[in-house]
């Protein structure tokens, strides 16, 4: 018992000492980097806590995809650095923003220091009623079935921040094909990487989307890593981006969000409210939502990360 | 009573975790990237293989010991394709600083 104290005393004295450094790292570069390890310090205070579900989602997009999209913008800004940083704010500004960071962090304290003991929870409801669904994770009943709703607006959020990235793009070259065009070299090591590696993280993206039902695990998880695995060919130039007026890739964006629209609409007609799903037709069902899920934040996440339109693309 | 299996999980992990000490150490300490890679390699390979050796006595069966062993060998491709990147982009470096 007194060994795990420790181990999280440590554990959270190391995350507070990495968000300080973070904070006040003077090159960008050093920071993303920062960053990550600070994600992953993240996922094994998730791991301590119980959360292994929370865990993944920390380790695959906390800290593998942010990262990778704050080092990419870093290595873009990297020429402007210098002049930006020689920029000082004004000493008012200054104390404002220190003010204002103190009363925001002193709200939230004592809102978590207030919390009604034992705090409010839906858990019990939440695990007594996962036969309804079929699935045995209670993380996977919440997110699907007793809060869908939640679920599918952060999908089509999650649209809307592609879109605003895509908008960044020149308007000639509006439908083209996000960033530079990587040259393949059969004799590189990325290359042995990225022939090697994908076929096992294909495997291991479904398997956590199918695990989801009843361990740890989903369509997000899951997705995150295809994804990582199709930026991994991207980048070793063994694919190309696809233009971003491909019709198919426009459908495989919209797959997730439409079929739980369509079901959801479905539950009102058949059933009793929106996105109520037939009990006898809950599992299959959730299933077909997660599989066209996955497939939609695979594409949605590695089309975020490889960025605005950059090259004309015939379509 | 420590039974066999325990002993050697506590002699593997600690010796694994002695592995990715001296590698940490070698980390801050060592010259230049070459030799800072070198060290940092010696944590992952040994490090992680001496930690993954002593879980696998503990694994609930075959099927999780497998799954231990694979991400170990998943570790060593990776960190030995990246290292490979991260040598090449210093010897560049270095070329383009001369």
């Amino acid at each position: 018992m007194t060994t795990d104290i420790i181990v999280d005393c440590i554990l959270g004295a190391l995350v507070l000492a990495i968000a300080y450094w973070v904070t006040i790292a003077r090159e960008s570069f050093a920071a993303a980097v920062g960053f990550v390890a600070y994600g992953l310090l993240l996922t094994l205070v998730w791991v301590r806590l119980g959360a292994i579900d929370v865990a993944l989602m920390e380790g695959a997009i906390g800290s593998g995809l942010t990262g990778a999209l704050l080092l990419r913008a870093s290595s873009r800004l990297r020429a402007k650095e210098q002049s930006a940083a020689a920029e000082q704010s004004g000493v008012i500004l200054r104390a404002t923003v220190a003010l204002v960071s103190m009363i925001g962090a002193a709200m939230l304290a004592t809102a978590v220091l207030y919390l009604p003991d034992p705090a409010p929870t839906l858990a019990p409801e939440a695990a007594a009623n996962a036969s309804a669904t079929g699935m045995a994770n209670p993380v996977t009943n919440v997110l699907m079935a007793f809060r869908a709703m939640d679920t599918m607006l952060e999908k089509v959020v999650l649209l809307v921040a592609l879109a605003g990235v895509w908008s960044l793009a020149r308007d000639w070259l509006w439908g083209g094909r996000p960033g530079p065009r990587y040259r393949a070299d059969p004799k590189a090591p990325l290359t042995l990487l990225a022939q090697m590696l994908p076929p096992l993280g294909i495997v291991v993206g479904i398997y956590m989307l199918w695990e989801g039902a009843d361990a740890p695990g989903g369509a997000f998880q899951g997705g995150t890593i295809i994804a990582a695995m199709w930026l991994l060919a991207m980048i070793a130039g063994l694919t190309d981006a696809p233009p971003i007026s491909n019709r198919s890739v426009r459908l495989a964006l919209i797959a997730g969000p439409l079929l739980f629209l369509v079901v959801g609409f479905g539950g009102l007609w058949l059933g009793e409210a929106f996105l109520a799903y037939p009990v006898a037709y809950a599992k299959p069902l959730l299933l077909a939502i997660e599989f066209a899920m996955t497939l939609t934040v695979a594409v949605t996440l590695g089309l975020l990360i490889a960025g605005p339109a950059e090259r004309e693309g015939a379509p | 009573m420590m039974s066999i299996a325990d002993i050697f999980t506590v002699i593997a992990v600690s010796a694994g975790a002695f592995f990715f000490m001296a590698g940490s150490v070698g980390l801050l300490r060592f010259p230049d990237t070459l030799t800072r890679l070198h060290a940092l390699t010696k944590a992952d390979n040994l490090g992680l293989g001496l930690v993954v050796l002593g879980l696998m006595a503990r694994a609930g069966g075959l099927l999780a010991a497998l799954k231990l062993a694979s991400v170990w060998l998943l570790v060593l491709f990776t960190g030995a394709a990246v290292s490979q990147l991260i040598a090449r982009a210093a010897r560049d470096g270095d070329q383009n600083d001369d």
